[in-house]
């Protein structure tokens, strides 16, 4: 009688300390994930973006002149809603890629305007083709063709957007240098919607 | 000696006449100072007009239909390019810039905008669609 009950149920010491085991665990992981998503919040936010004068003093200076930084509603778009994705998995994928803009950040490589003009076009460059991949995901955060009321829309925009879709184009085809100034070497010419020249690497 | 204090005099004279005439004294019709930038009219929103203008006379550089504030026109770029060149005006449904604005003063056909062209907003304004604050008595054509 006794015998069985040492097999079947284990003993109350050793519970406990299964019990102790597990909690400890969850409780750890709640700190870490708390802490990590801490993290990833604080880092997502337009203070932290020009925390680093290479930001503060190029981009954020321009992106102040522009309708996202104010307008008539108040509504802003910051850095982070237009440069990070808002789902878990692809926030995560941006962050690392963060991580080598860091590097670059101790190196120096960007650290004044003349340093900073000469590396635009390439940066531009790797911001626009991530946005014709994702087809303008961010963008379509806010903004969506569905939602535009075309009779309040200017007859130049309403007609684009009309056949923006048909024609397979994506915001960003057509609203480069919406927050920034543009590189010296984008030529408006060579960017017709849909035959752009400036989704290619070039040397 | 008599021709240098004229001479100084004179351009005292003139110092003292170009502050007097500086422009924060001039004041437009409007009533306020020219250079006044929280005039409310200096702010109104610039107008799109689908179809454009007419034409008030021949060889009128036409007036922008449409708002520019999103376009520069600087060392980097000509913004306004990216619709009404040859190489893009088809695709944006824009008016192609004038077949003149290839030409330099010599009347020689250049294959690009004439540098003298580059600055459109020289001869090219958006509406407000302002009340005129006088009356405009001109026939037209
Ligand atoms: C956080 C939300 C948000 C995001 C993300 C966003 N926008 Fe906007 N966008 C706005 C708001 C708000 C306005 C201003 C609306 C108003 O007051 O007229 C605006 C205005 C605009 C305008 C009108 C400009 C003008 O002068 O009339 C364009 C074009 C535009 N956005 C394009 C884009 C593009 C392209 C992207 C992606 C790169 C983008 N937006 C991302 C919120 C956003
Ligand atoms: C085929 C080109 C094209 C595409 C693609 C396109 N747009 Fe536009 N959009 C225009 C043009 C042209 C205008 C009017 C002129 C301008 O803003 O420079 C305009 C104007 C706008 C405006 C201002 C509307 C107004 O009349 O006040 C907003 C906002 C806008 N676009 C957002 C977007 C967003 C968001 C997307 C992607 C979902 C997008 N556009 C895709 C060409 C395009
Ligand atoms: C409305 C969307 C939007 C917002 C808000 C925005 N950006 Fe951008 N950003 C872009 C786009 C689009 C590009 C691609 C280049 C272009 O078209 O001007 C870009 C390019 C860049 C580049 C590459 C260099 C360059 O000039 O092209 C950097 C760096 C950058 N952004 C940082 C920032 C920072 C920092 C902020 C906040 C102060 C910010 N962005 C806010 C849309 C945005
Ligand atoms: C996004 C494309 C786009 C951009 C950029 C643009 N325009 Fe236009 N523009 C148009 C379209 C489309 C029309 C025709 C509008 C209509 O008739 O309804 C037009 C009409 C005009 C006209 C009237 C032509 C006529 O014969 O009546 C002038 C002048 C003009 N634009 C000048 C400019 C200037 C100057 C700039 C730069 C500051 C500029 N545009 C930028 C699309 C654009
Ligand atoms: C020196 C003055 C001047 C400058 C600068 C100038 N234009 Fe013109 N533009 C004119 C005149 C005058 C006309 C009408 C006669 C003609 O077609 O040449 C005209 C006509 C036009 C038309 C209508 C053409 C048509 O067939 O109806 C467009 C569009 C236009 N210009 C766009 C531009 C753009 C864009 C720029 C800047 C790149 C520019 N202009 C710079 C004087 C100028």
């Amino acid at each position: 009688m006794s015998d069985q009950s040492k097999t079947s149920a284990p003993k109350p010491r050793a519970r406990r300390v299964t019990w102790l085991i597990l909690s400890a665990g969850i409780l750890i992981g709640i700190l870490f994930w708390g802490g990590f998503n801490t993290a990833m919040e604080a880092t997502n936010t337009e203070q932290f973006c020009i925390s680093c004068h290479e930001m503060k003093v190029n981009v954020y200076q321009e992106y102040t002149d522009t309708i996202h930084y104010t307008n008539r509603t108040g509504v802003r778009a910051t850095c982070p809603d237009c440069h990070v994705p808002k789902d878990w998995v692809h926030k995560i994928v941006r962050k690392i890629q963060a991580s080598n803009e860091l590097y670059h950040h101790f190196k120096g490589d960007v650290d004044t305007p003349e340093k900073f003009e000469a590396q635009r076009i390439r940066l531009a460059q790797n911001v626009w083709r991530t946005m014709k991949a994702t087809d303008s995901r961010e963008c379509r955060n806010c903004h969506d063709f569905e939602s535009m009321n075309y009779n309040k829309q200017e007859s130049r925009s309403s007609q684009s957007h009309q056949d923006a879709e048909d024609a397979g184009l994506t915001c960003i085809d057509c609203h480069k240098g919406i927050a920034h100034q543009l590189p010296m070497e984008y030529d408006p010419e060579q960017d017709a919607p849909g035959q752009s020249i400036f989704y290619s690497v070039r040397d | 000696m008599n021709r240098s204090v004229a001479a100084m005099l004179l351009g005292l004279a003139a110092t003292g006449l170009a502050s007097a005439i500086a422009a924060e004294d001039v004041t437009s019709l409007r009533g306020r100072a020219v250079t006044d930038e929280s005039d409310p009219a200096v702010n109104k929103p610039t107008v799109a007009v689908p179809g454009g203008f007419a034409l008030g006379w021949e060889k009128q550089p036409p007036m922008i239909p449409h708002p520019i504030d999103k376009y520069s026109i600087d060392l980097r770029q000509n913004g306004c390019l990216k619709c009404h060149s040859p190489a893009t005006f088809e695709i944006a449904k824009a008016p192609k810039v004038g077949d003149s604005h290839f030409f330099d003063r010599d009347g020689v056909k250049l294959d690009h905008l004439a540098p003298r062209r580059y600055f459109c907003t020289q001869c090219h304004a958006p509406q407000t669609g302002a009340i005129p604050l006088v009356e405009n008595v001109f026939e037209g054509r």
